[in-house]
């Protein structure tokens, strides 16, 4: 009888990560670390980790991995991949860390066209601190920083990562999936690896913004996470290839 | 015939593959790993090797045999 499915080597055999039950953390962590072998790359691969939940892979993977400071992931990955073109660099970041303190860097990093790859777990909300609201939390939607929810009037509106970088010029290849259904993972898979594709062709800036979530800080049971993710996320966060050229 | 094997220690009894299994070959037990969860068993020989449970498993507790 023949393996047909087991988890990637790249994860360390004998862990267990410590993320809450149905966290999508660990199903990307496990789809990246397949591409990497898929693509034979893994001895020469380079990740830099954002702050937050997102850290905790430091852990797990048995490639290597560094944390930069909070929201500088991308600035890290920049100075790496400047000095070793022929390593793969690629940042794992959450909405908190790429969308809000780092923003800065990581529009710059984008507007300057660099050959690293972002892939963007966003949950709408801050996991790691207590579930404050992040720039990417739904109107509406409780957060302990919004008791009430999220108001325009107060917070302003949810923002959308893909679409503001479609604004400029450089990036080439920005898209925006899920893990809620395995139709998802799959096209997941897909879209990291071809942004790894893209950055071993040196085609420049590659973002892959995938719609996760967090059972324990929206205060639902993982199985109530994927139909909030379908019924309310993706109606804010349409899935699909913004860009790619 | 395909089959699964569930790799206890990393259940964390989600139930997204309870979910998405396609034959309803998996549930979740009664008995618990040393962290506590239930983890999930197969409970039927209807296995067709979809790996629907293993792709969506996010902490690859599921193996698929074909």
């Amino acid at each position: 009888m023949e393996k047909i499915y087991s988890r990637t080597k790249t994860i360390q055999e004998d862990k267990v990560s410590g993320f809450c039950p149905g966290c999508f953390h660990s199903t990307i962590i496990k789809l990246i670390g397949e591409v990497l072998e898929e693509l034979n790359v893994v001895d020469k691969t380079a990740c830099v980790l954002g702050i937050g939940c997102c850290g905790l892979h430091m852990d797990y993977i048995a490639y290597d991995n560094t944390t930069a400071p909070h929201g500088r992931a991308t600035a890290v990955a920049t100075g790496m991949k400047r000095a070793n073109p022929e390593t793969l660099v690629f940042t794992y970041q959450g909405d908190g860390d790429f969308a809000a303190i780092g923003l800065g860097e990581s529009i710059s990093a984008a507007n300057r066209g660099e050959n690293i790859t972002v892939i963007f777990v966003n949950n709408g909300i801050y996991g790691m601190t207590g579930g404050q609201m992040a720039p990417t939390t739904l109107m509406g939607m409780k957060a302990s920083t919004a008791p009430k929810g999220r108001i325009a009037k107060e917070h302003g509106y949810p923002m959308h990562m893909c679409e503001i970088l479609n604004q400029l010029t450089a990036p080439a290849y920005l898209e925006r999936t899920s893990c809620n259904t395995v139709a998802n993972v799959i096209k997941t898979k897909k879209a990291i690896k071809k942004a790894f594709q893209n950055q071993l062709d040196g085609k420049g800036f590659s973002m892959v913004e995938i719609v996760s979530n967090c059972p324990t800080n929206w205060g639902v049971d993982p199985l109530a996470s994927l139909d909030f993710i379908e019924e309310k996320m993706l109606v804010e966060y349409p899935l699909g290839v913004i860009r790619d050229k | 015939m395909p089959k699964i094997q569930v790799i206890k220690e990393r259940c964390k009894s989600c139930g997204y593959c309870v979910k998405v299994c396609p034959k309803k070959v998996i549930a979740v037990g009664k008995d618990v790993n040393s962290k506590g969860y239930e983890y999930v068993q197969p409970v039927n020989d209807d296995c067709i090797g979809c790996m629907a449970c293993g792709r969506i498993c996010p902490d690859g507790a599921i193996e698929v045999y074909k």
